[in-house]
C-alpha cells in the first residue's frame, strides 16, 4: 500500500494507516542505520533542499542525515525571516530553488500554513519540518515510533503531553497522531498554556501535573519557550517548574513502566529534573536515532517508492 | 429619464409598488403609476426592483498614500457595479485624513474621477495615534460626515470621552472601531477551534466586547452619537441591544461577511479570509442575524478593504487584514431575504435609508425633491464571483467561485447612469 501523497504537511490529515505504514517503513530503515555501512542507494540523483527560516541544528541535521543516507543530495539554506519580509516572497524563493530542479523541499518557517504555500505552488514534495506553533508531523512520527518500539503498541496508552500546549507544534501534532492510533491522550499545563476548545481533538485537560500523569504509560515534556517570559503566561520559570518540572519522585504517580520523552533541546531543571536524564525511563535520545529513520522512510514514500 | 414598470422599493415613505419615477436633472420630479413624459429617455424596469441607490458607510478607497491597492476612480467603479450610489471612505489612507487638507483632496479627487458620491470620514485623533483630538470642526466643515479612527480602537478611555463630548457640537456620529489592542495583539483570527487547530494566534471576542461595553457607558456618559463599525460577534450584539433598550443613543453596522461566513473559512491559511474583526462562529452568525431582524444592527455596510496580490499570497501571518466587498455586498444581502432573515424592505432600509439618518443625507429615499441617486435591482439574476470581472484594483475577496443570486443591473447617480449591465456585458 503506497502513501500516493506528494506532500508531508500535517498529521491532521494521514489516516491510521498512513501513520502505521511510515513507521513500519521507518523500522526498516532503522535496520540501515545500524548497519557499518548506513547507506542505501534509494534516492541516488535526487535532491533534497532543507529550506530553513528559523534556527534549528537537530531537525535539519536530522533530515540532511537522512537524506544523505538515502543518496540524495543535499542543500542547507538558512534564511532569516525578518530580511524575507522585507524582500523576496517565501514562493518566489521556493520557485528559485525548484527552478534548480529540486525534488523534495523540507521547510521550517515561523508562520503556520508556510509550507501550504510551496506545497501548492511546487512540484516538489515538500516536507513540513515545523511550521509556527502548527505542526511538526515527523517529531510526531518519531515519537509514535518511539512509543511502538518501546511498548509495542500505540492503541489503549494513556499518553500525557506536559508544558506550553498553546504554542507547541509537537503538542498538535502528536495529539492528532496518537488519538488517530488509538492512544488516550491528555494535556497538562498552565490554563494560559492550554489553548481553547483543545477538548474538541479528543484530550482531556489537567492544570495539576501529578494528577495528569496518574497511570500514564508516556510522558511528553514539551520545551519552555524560556523567551516567552515575561509575556505573563505564568509569573516566572521558578514557580513554573515548581508545578510542572518532572522529577524522580512525581515519576512514580506514572505507570512503573512508563517512559518519557522530550522533544529537544531540554531546559534540564526546568522540565524534567537532571535527576532523570541518565534514568532507563528517558528515551530522549533514541527519540533522535529514530528521527533519522522516520524522516528516510518519509522522504523514501514521498518519492513513490521508487527504488 | 423616465423609469417605468418597476417595483418601487422606498422605504422611508414605506413604498413598496408599481410605479414610475420621473427624473428631471439631478432629482426626482415624480413617483406616481402611468406617468407619461414625451421627451424622457424611458428606463424598463419590468420585473426589476427599483430602490433608493445603496450608501456604504464604511469603505476604503486608499487613495491618497495606497493607489496600488485601489483609487477613488477605481473604488466608486466598483461602488457602482455593486449599485452603491454613495461611499463614506474611511480616513486611514497616507496621509491620514485628519485634517482639512486630506478631506478637500478626497472631495476635489472624487469630483473629478469619481462616479459615486464619496463622503469622506474623518480622523478622531490626529494621525489616528489614539491621542490628541483631530480639527473636527474644521473637517466638518470641510466634507467629513462623521469622525472615526477605524483600522485601530481608541485605546484611551478619556480621548475617547472628549471625541463623543466635542462631536455633540456638530451632531455627526462617532464611529467606533471596538478592540482592544491588547487582547487583541498578534491574533490573526478568531479565537477558537480553528486557531487552535490551526496553530494561528487568536483574537478573542473579547477584544470587541470589552470595548462594545466600554463605548456604551461613554456614549451614556456623554449623550453623544456613537455608531459601532464591523459588529462580528454574538455579545456585542447582545451589549447593544440592551444599551438601545436604555435609551443611549448608539447605532451600529455589521458586514455581509460577518453573516455570511465563519472562521472555518480560514482553514487551509486562506488569507482572503483574514478580516478584522476576525470572522466568528455558526453562534455569533446566528446572533448577527438575529440582531438585524430585531433591529439592534441599523445598517449593513460593506468594510471594503481592497489589498494588492502581494500582500496577501503570502504567509497568514503576515498577511494585511480586509476584503473587498462592494461587488458582493448586494446579493449577499439578498441572500438574507431569501433565508428568510429580512423583508426586502427591511434589507433595502439597511443599505439606504438608515445610513442616510445616521449621517444626515438628503438621500436614501425616492421622495420627490430628492437626488435622483437610483438602483435598479434583478433579484433573480443568478451570476458567480469571478475576480476577473471585479472593477476593483484588489481582487482579495473569500467569494471567489461562489454563486450569488441577485445584482444591481443600472445605478443612477444625480440622474446620471453611471453603471448598466446589460446580458452578458458590462458597459
Amino acid at each position: 500500500m503506497p502513501l500516493n501523497k506528494k506532500d508531508l504537511l500535517e498529521i491532521q490529515e494521514l489516516s491510521s494507516d498512513d501513520i502505521k505504514l511510515i513507521i513500519d517503513t521507518a523500522d526498516s530503515f532503522k535496520e540501515v542505520t545500524g548497519r557499518d555501512i548506513k547507506k542505501v542507494p534509494t534516492l541516488r540523483g535526487k535532491t533534497v533542499v532543507n529550506l530553513f527560516y528559523e534556527p534549528s541544528t537537530r531537525t535539519r541535521t536530522s533530515f540532511e542525515l537522512a537524506a544523505k543516507r538515502l543518496s540524495a543530495d543535499v542543500i542547507n539554506i538558512a534564511v532569516s525571516t525578518s530580511s524575507v519580509v522585507k524582500g523576496e516572497t517565501l514562493l518566489d524563493t521556493a520557485r528559485n530553488i525548484e527552478a534548480m530542479r529540486s525534488d523534495i523541499i523540507v521547510i521550517r518557517h515561523s508562520a503556520a500554513g508556510a509550507p501550504y504555500i510551496l506545497a501548492k505552488g511546487l512540484k516538489s514534495s515538500v516536507i513540513n519540518a515545523g511550521d509556527g506553533c502548527h505542526e511538526h508531523p515527523t517529531q510526531a512520527l518519531l515519537d509514535m515510533f518511539t512509543i511502538r518500539e518501546k511498548k509495542g503498541r500505540i492503541d489503549g496508552l494513556t499518553v500525557a503531553i506536559v508544558g506550553d500546549i498553546t504554542h507547541s507544534r509537537v503538542a498538535r501534532s502528536n495529539i492528532h497522531g496518537l488519538t488517530k492510533m488509538g492512544a488516550k491522550v491528555r494535556v497538562i499545563g498552565p490554563a494560559t498554556l492550554i489553548p481553547l476548545e483543545i477538548e474538541r481533538l479528543g484530550v482531556q485537560v489537567y492544570y495539576n501535573l501529578d494528577e495528569g500523569i496518574k497511570d500514564a504509560d508516556v510522558i511528553i515534556m514539551l520545551r519552555v519557550q524560556l523567551e516567552r517570559q515575561g509575556k505573563t503566561y505564568f509569573p516566572d520559570i521558578r514557580e513554573y517548574s515548581m508545578q510542572y518540572c518532572l522529577t524522580r519522585e512525581r515519576l512514580k504517580f506514572a505507570k512503573e513502566d512508563a517512559i518519557v520523552m522530550h522533544p529537544g533541546p531540554v531546559n534540564w531543571g526546568v522540565e524534567i529534573s537532571p535527576e532523570l536524564s541518565e534514568d532507563k525511563a528517558t528515551v530522549i535520545l533514541e527519540q533522535v536515532t529514530n528521527g533519522v529513520a522516520v524522516r528516510m522512510a518519509v522522504m523514501y514514500l514521498l518519492s513513490g517508492e521508487k527504488s | 429619464m423616465l423609469i417605468k414598470n418597476g417595483r418601487v422599493i422606498d422605504p422611508a415613505n414605506n413604498i413598496d409598488d408599481s410605479l414610475d419615477i420621473l427624473v428631471e436633472g439631478a432629482v426626482i420630479k415624480k413617483v406616481a403609476r402611468g406617468i407619461k413624459s414625451e421627451d424622457s429617455k424611458v428606463i424598463d424596469a419590468k420585473g426589476k426592483i427599483v430602490a433608493p441607490g445603496l450608501i456604504d458607510i464604511h469603505t476604503h478607497l486608499r487613495e491618497p498614500g495606497f493607489e496600488y491597492k485601489e483609487t477613488i476612480k477605481t473604488g466608486t467603479m466598483a461602488a457602482a457595479a455593486g449599485g452603491f450610489t454613495a461611499i463614506c471612505c474611511m480616513p486611514n489612507t497616507n496621509p491620514i485624513n485628519d485634517n482639512r487638507a486630506v478631506t478637500e483632496f478626497i472631495l476635489s479627487k472624487s469630483a473629478k474621477e469619481g462616479i459615486v458620491n464619496v463622503l469622506p470620514i474623518g480622523a478622531i485623533t490626529k494621525g489616528s495615534q489614539g491621542k490628541a483630538l483631530a480639527e473636527i470642526s474644521d473637517m466638518v466643515n470641510a466634507g467629513c460626515v462623521a469622525i472615526s479612527d477605524d483600522g485601530k480602537g481608541v485605546m484611551d478611555a478619556e480621548v475617547m470621552r472628549r471625541a463623543l463630548e466635542y462631536t455633540k457640537a456638530f451632531d455627526i456620529p462617532v464611529i467606533a472601531h471596538c478592540e482592544d489592542a491588547n487582547l487583541s495583539s498578534g491574533g490573526v483570527m478568531n479565537e477558537g477551534f480553528a486557531s487552535t487547530t490551526l496553530g494561528l494566534r487568536g483574537i478573542p471576542m473579547a477584544a470587541e466586547e470589552v470595548m462594545v461595553v466600554r463605548d456604551i457607558a461613554l456614549a451614556e456618559l456623554t449623550g453623544a452619537k456613537l455608531h459601532i463599525a464591523h459588529v462580528s460577534s454574538a455579545g456585542s450584539v447582545e451589549s447593544i441591544r440592551t444599551a438601545k433598550k436604555r435609551g443611549v443613543k448608539v447605532t451600529c453596522e455589521t458586514c455581509p461577511h460577518y453573516f455570511t461566513l465563519t472562521e472555518d473559512a480560514v482553514i487551509g491559511y486562506n488569507t482572503n479570509a483574514k478580516v478584522n474583526p476576525p470572522l466568528r462562529t455558526k453562534e455569533d452568525v446566528k446572533a448577527i442575524k438575529e440582531g438585524l431582524k430585531d433591529g439592534t444592527i441599523d445598517i449593513i455596510a460593506s468594510d471594503h478593504a481592497p489589498h494588492a496580490v502581494h500582500e496577501k499570497e503570502i504567509e497568514f501571518d503576515y498577511a494585511s487584514f480586509g476584503m473587498i466587498g462592494l461587488e458582493t455586498s448586494l446579493p449577499l444581502i439578498l441572500r438574507l431575504v431569501n433565508e428568510g432573515v429580512l423583508s426586502l424592505n427591511n434589507a433595502i432600509a439597511k443599505a439606504t435609508i438608515n445610513p442616510a439618518r445616521l449621517f444626515k443625507l438628503k438621500k436614501g429615499t425616492l421622495s420627490e425633491g430628492a437626488d435622483a441617486d437610483i438602483t435598479i435591482i434583478d433579484t433573480e439574476k443568478e451570476w458567480v464571483v469571478d475576480v476577473n470581472n471585479l472593477k476593483s484594483k484588489s481582487k482579495n475577496t473569500p467569494f471567489t467561485g461562489m454563486k450569488m443570486k441577485g445584482r444591481a443591473v443600472m445605478t443612477i447617480v444625480g440622474g446620471k447612469v453611471v453603471y448598466e449591465i446589460s446580458d452578458g456585458k458590462r458597459e
